[in-house]
């Protein structure tokens, strides 16, 4: 029988397998930043252990750096002694670091693949949930917990259970691919499949709904396969892909020849056998908002918020849920989305802060003015995004409509640094989590595309931005 | 790590679905760089109001739950971010059980890394447990948890039972493999980055 690609990857990474137990498996690429690493590092000090491959190891600081003037000193105390121990840990340890001041800092995910770091067929783990995202270049890409960084850092490998192969297939063609996007196909699969949905699994997206994605779309899809609780998402690498990591800053030397291999090897044979299949068209998709405190809590921009027996389908427990979701979103049953009014946007996270999620934002904006009940702000994914867009004149584009223009980081994604919403602000964010919470105590965020966000940030409410002119 | 003995408590019945790693640590509390103290800011904003008094209708402030080490709790526990810090909170605070129909898969492999037993049941024994207002005891060695009216099997992965009964570490377990970790990487195709 033959091999998922999930499988394959899978199989040529195993170092000790065990029957029904873990197996220990090969890292090829560790990512590090400042939050989820210091206790590791104090781990290996404290058993005197060294980092085995330092060579595989790259680190920067994203999670808690501000996004504002970089020549100021970091105010949050408990942030800057996060970020020098990472500097301090970095250079014991002879692990290279894209610092604060480097060209190349920026959000973990965003930076990987620019750098060429990320490479097909390889593992890549990194103490964040999102890193998920690295598997749109037809990598098996984990987010792991401290212990299993430490392990790493020390090893080179770590424990995994074998997750199992779950196809999810995006089929047709969407008639406004400029308003619908590839965050609204990943919210349509989670609304669909739920939070759960995922568990225990790796998600290997396919069909022609997604091979029509540029590279950055597919990052999109496979960042958010951890909201449906996935171990990872991976898309199998085409010419999109090779072309994408050709001649980038750490390419590898003989990359034309794993290129070969690749092309042969990483592919999900026709009679393989995946263990959950779900399918999506996309055809007539609308772009999607969510409405509750998790994200599969979505619904069309042209629906009215579901009441909770509607989205629970007769489960008591998911009502009970729903209930909670709307009584902290402040939100009623019935009212229509586009009638809800915003006070903050946020066009930023490892999902949607990259070049082209620039592009598309500030296409909606050129020559406008945001609402004047909003403030809204972009945080590119990294400096050298935020650099490639300045060269293109985006940045005129945003501040001449009132956006703020920061510094690259993970910013109000998960509010660690001071870009953080006030009780009650509602916020239209192109991040990931709707958790109570997320982006400050008692906000209440909206999981949207760049094109919706920045629509809602112009009429200071949600509009249907298939009915604008995005061409 | 402490290896794991038999725990006999009552149970703290958190009846929530999807608990995501963010509100059982919030994000304000990541900052630390040592893995103690976290206890104080378990559930902290569903513990405390905005002016950090605590709210009467969270069940962690029913004083009567106070020394529980047994966390009982709906469908995909400890879902989102991938934040250890989420099973420092839990321990540091006192629970060393946690019972859910379901988990999410990084958070479920973090309990094992700490001495943390997540354990996997039937919705409907879930749902009778967080009922249940007796002392109960979990007995890993036998995988057993004994109810004041039942007794419910429960099942685990070899490896990770052994881990956790003898507190083992598995940076030490996987340093026996070192000949097969340079084994691998003689034949390894990926380059380094550098």
């Amino acid at each position: 029988m033959g091999k998922t690609l999930f499988e394959k990857i899978w199989e040529s990474h195993i170092v000790v397998e065990k029957q029904n137990n873990p197996s220990l498996i090969y890292v090829d690429r560790h990512l590090v930043h400042e939050v989820t690493s210091p206790q590791a590092f104090e781990g290996l000090r404290m058993n005197n252990r060294k980092v085995r491959r330092p060579d595989l190891t790259i680190a920067t600081m994203d999670h808690n750096v501000p996004t504002t003037d970089r020549s100021l000193p970091i105010l949050d105390q408990t942030s800057s002694v996060q970020i020098k121990t990472l500097e301090k840990n970095c250079k014991d340890f002879g692990i290279k670091l894209f610092d604060i001041d480097s060209p190349n800092q920026g959000i973990v995910h965003v930076i990987g693949p620019q750098l060429g770091i990320t490479l097909p067929g390889s593992t890549i783990v990194c103490g964040d949930s999102h890193t998920s995202t690295h598997g749109a270049f037809g990598a098996l890409a984990l987010g792991i917990g401290t212990s299993d960084v430490e392990h790493v850092l020390a090893s080179q490998t770590m424990w995994l259970e074998k997750p199992k192969p779950f196809e999810i297939r995006v089929e047709g063609k969407r008639k406004n691919p400029h308003a619908v996007t590839a965050k609204d196909i990943v919210l349509s699969i989670i609304k669909n499949i739920g939070t759960g949905g995922g568990t225990g699994t790796v998600i290997e997206y396919r069909g022609e709904g997604i091979t029509d994605l540029s590279m950055e779309q597919r990052m999109t899809i496979c960042n958010m396969s951890i909201e449906a609780g996935a171990r990872a998402g991976l898309i199998a690498p085409d010419e999109k892909t090779f072309d994408y990591l050709r001649d980038r800053e750490y390419t590898p030397k003989n990359y034309e020849s794993l290129v070969d291999s690749w092309r042969d090897d990483l592919k999900t044979d026709s009679d393989a056998k995946f263990e959950k299949e779900f399918t999506l068209h996309i055809d007539d998709i609308a772009p999607q908002v969510s409405w509750g405190t998790n994200p599969g809590m979505t619904c069309n921009v042209t629906d009215s918020i579901p009441s909770p027996d509607e989205f629970s389908n007769g489960d008591a427990n998911q009502k009970r849920g729903a209930e909670k979701a709307l009584e902290y979103m402040a939100l009623e049953p019935g009212t229509l989305v586009e009638d809800i009014k915003i006070d903050r946007v946020f066009i930023g996270s490892c999902t949607n802060a990259r070049l082209e999620d620039l592009i598309a934002a500030s296409k909606v904006i050129k020559g406008q003015k945001i609402s004047s009940h909003v403030q809204a702000m972009v945080v590119p994914g990294s400096q050298m995004v935020k650099k490639q867009a300045e060269e293109m004149g985006l940045d005129k584009i945003f501040i001449d409509a009132n956006f703020e223009w920061r510094e690259a980081g993970c910013s109000m994604c998960l509010g660690m640094n001071p870009d953080i919403l006030s009780p009650g602000e509602r916020c239209a964010s192109t991040s990931n989590r709707n958790f109570e919470g997320r982006q400050g105590t008692g906000g209440q965020t909206h999981l949207v595309s760049p094109v919706m966000a920045a629509a809602a940030a112009i009429h200071g409410h949600f509009v249907d931005v298939r009915k604008m002119d995005l061409n | 790590m402490d290896s794991f003995k038999k725990i006999t408590s009552i149970v703290t019945p958190l009846d929530k679905v999807n608990v995501d790693t963010d509100q059982i640590v919030p994000k304000q509390f990541l900052k630390l760089v040592q893995k103690s103290g976290f206890g104080k800011f378990l559930f902290f904003n569903w513990r405390y109001d905005e002016q950090e008094n605590e709210k009467s209708d969270f069940v962690l402030n029913d004083t009567k739950y106070k020394n529980s080490q047994i966390l009982v709790a709906g469908d995909n526990f400890g879902c989102g971010s991938s934040r250890e810090h989420a099973v420092w909170a839990l321990l540091d605070y006192g629970f060393a059980v946690i019972i859910a129909p379901s988990f999410a898969d990084i958070f479920f492999s973090n309990c094992f890394k700490n001495g943390v037993l997540p354990i996997t049941l039937e919705q409907k024994i879930v749902e009778k447990l967080l009922q249940e207002t007796g002392t109960i005891e979990v007995d890993l060695e036998n995988q057993i948890i004994k109810t004041p009216s039942s007794e419910i099997s429960f099942e685990i992965d070899s490896y990770q039972k052994k881990v956790l009964l003898e507190g083992l570490d598995d940076i030490s377990i996987t340093f026996q493999y070192e000949d097969k970790i340079s084994d691998f990487e003689k034949q390894s195709k990926i380059p380094s980055v550098l």
